[in-house]
């Protein structure tokens, strides 16, 4: 069991922050081209999964969604159940204190803050789910 | 730079004399700057904003509430959740307009004007337009206008604050998606 990689975009499709961690095979496209594709394809799931069952796919997206737009996405191998609590925890813990309540970090692009990031990564690390083995 | 651990969902307690005479001497900063009362009414309801943005991510990462079905829901969870979170006060709710796209918050007390009063010379400033901004920017997913209709400041017997809903306001693709 592992962890792939991690996206957080806002409500404007602006990504936040990208984590990866296991990652097989690299997209062949800038980091940019990327964030618009998955933020894209979101948009285009959501409009399905409220007239549809999810589709089978070999990794495991893990989506959680705030009321104001914040949108965690993480990505595992099929062995991971159910992370409703964790992605919950990095928007409350993580996002919300350490970059919504920094008055200098900017919203609505990029979080520039060090701490966020190295305490996410420790965070999914943390994980039970989190193999320094990948597959 | 180091931070303290999380300190989980529980408020940390905090001198509300503190807070109301921060709050004064924020107001009494911006008369000192902009002269009239106008310009500090826009100045208080734009800080205002920019706090309710930041605000309502703190409000639901802490208290799990979901996505609003209706402008009632809305009201209810701003006045008995939201309200009762950071000031310790639950205002009632009244007056709905007959669509359901108004309604008034009522507040008893307001803990931003304990020992204020307002002197002569400022009779147009709204003291605690910084929450009218709160509001506004806490809801930011739907366009809404907040107002003071009453204000204990000005004689009147409670202070009321009109909530009017526009619009929602949906997510947006990234630019040059479209």
């Amino acid at each position: 069991m592992t962890v792939h990689n991690l996206y957080l975009f806002d409500r404007n499709g602006v990504c936040l922050h990208y984590s990866e961690w296991h990652r097989k095979k690299q997209a062949g496209i800038p980091k940019e081209e990327e964030y618009k594709l998955m933020y894209g394809m979101l948009f285009s799931i959501r409009s399905f999964v409220s007239k549809m069952s999810p589709l089978d796919i070999r990794y495991k997206l893990h989506y959680y969604e705030t009321p104001t737009g914040i949108k965690v996405v993480m990505n595992t191998d099929l062995g991971v159940g159910p992370i409703r609590d964790v992605l919950h925890h990095i928007y409350s813990a993580l996002y919300v204190e350490l970059v919504v309540k920094n008055p200098l970090c900017p919203l609505g692009q990029t979080v520039q803050s060090e701490l966020f990031r190295s305490r996410l990564d420790s965070y999914v690390r943390s994980l039970p789910f989190f193999s320094a083995r990948a597959g | 730079m180091s931070r303290q651990a999380n300190r989980g969902t529980e408020s940390k307690k905090m001198s509300s004399e503190l807070f109301t005479l921060t709050y004064g001497a924020l107001v009494t900063q911006l008369c000192k700057d902009y002269e009239n009362d106008e310009d500090v009414n826009k100045q208080l309801d734009k800080m205002g904003f920019n706090i309710g943005v930041r605000l309502i991510e703190d409000f639901l990462a802490r208290s799990n509430v979901g996505r609003c079905h209706d402008f009632r829901e809305t009201a209810d969870v701003i006045a008995k959740v939201a309200f009762k979170m950071y000031l310790g006060i639950t205002p009632s709710i009244t007056n709905w307009s007959p669509a359901g796209d108004e309604f008034s918050l009522i507040l008893e007390n307001n803990p931003l004007v304990d020992f204020v009063e307002l002197p002569d010379n400022h009779s147009s400033l709204i003291y605690s337009n910084l929450l009218c901004g709160v509001l506004r920017g806490a809801l930011e997913m739907m366009a809404v206008e907040a107002k003071f209709v009453q204000d204990t400041l000005k004689g009147d017997g409670v202070t009321e604050i009109r909530m009017r809903f526009i619009r929602r306001i949906e997510d947006n693709l990234p630019a040059g998606e479209e």
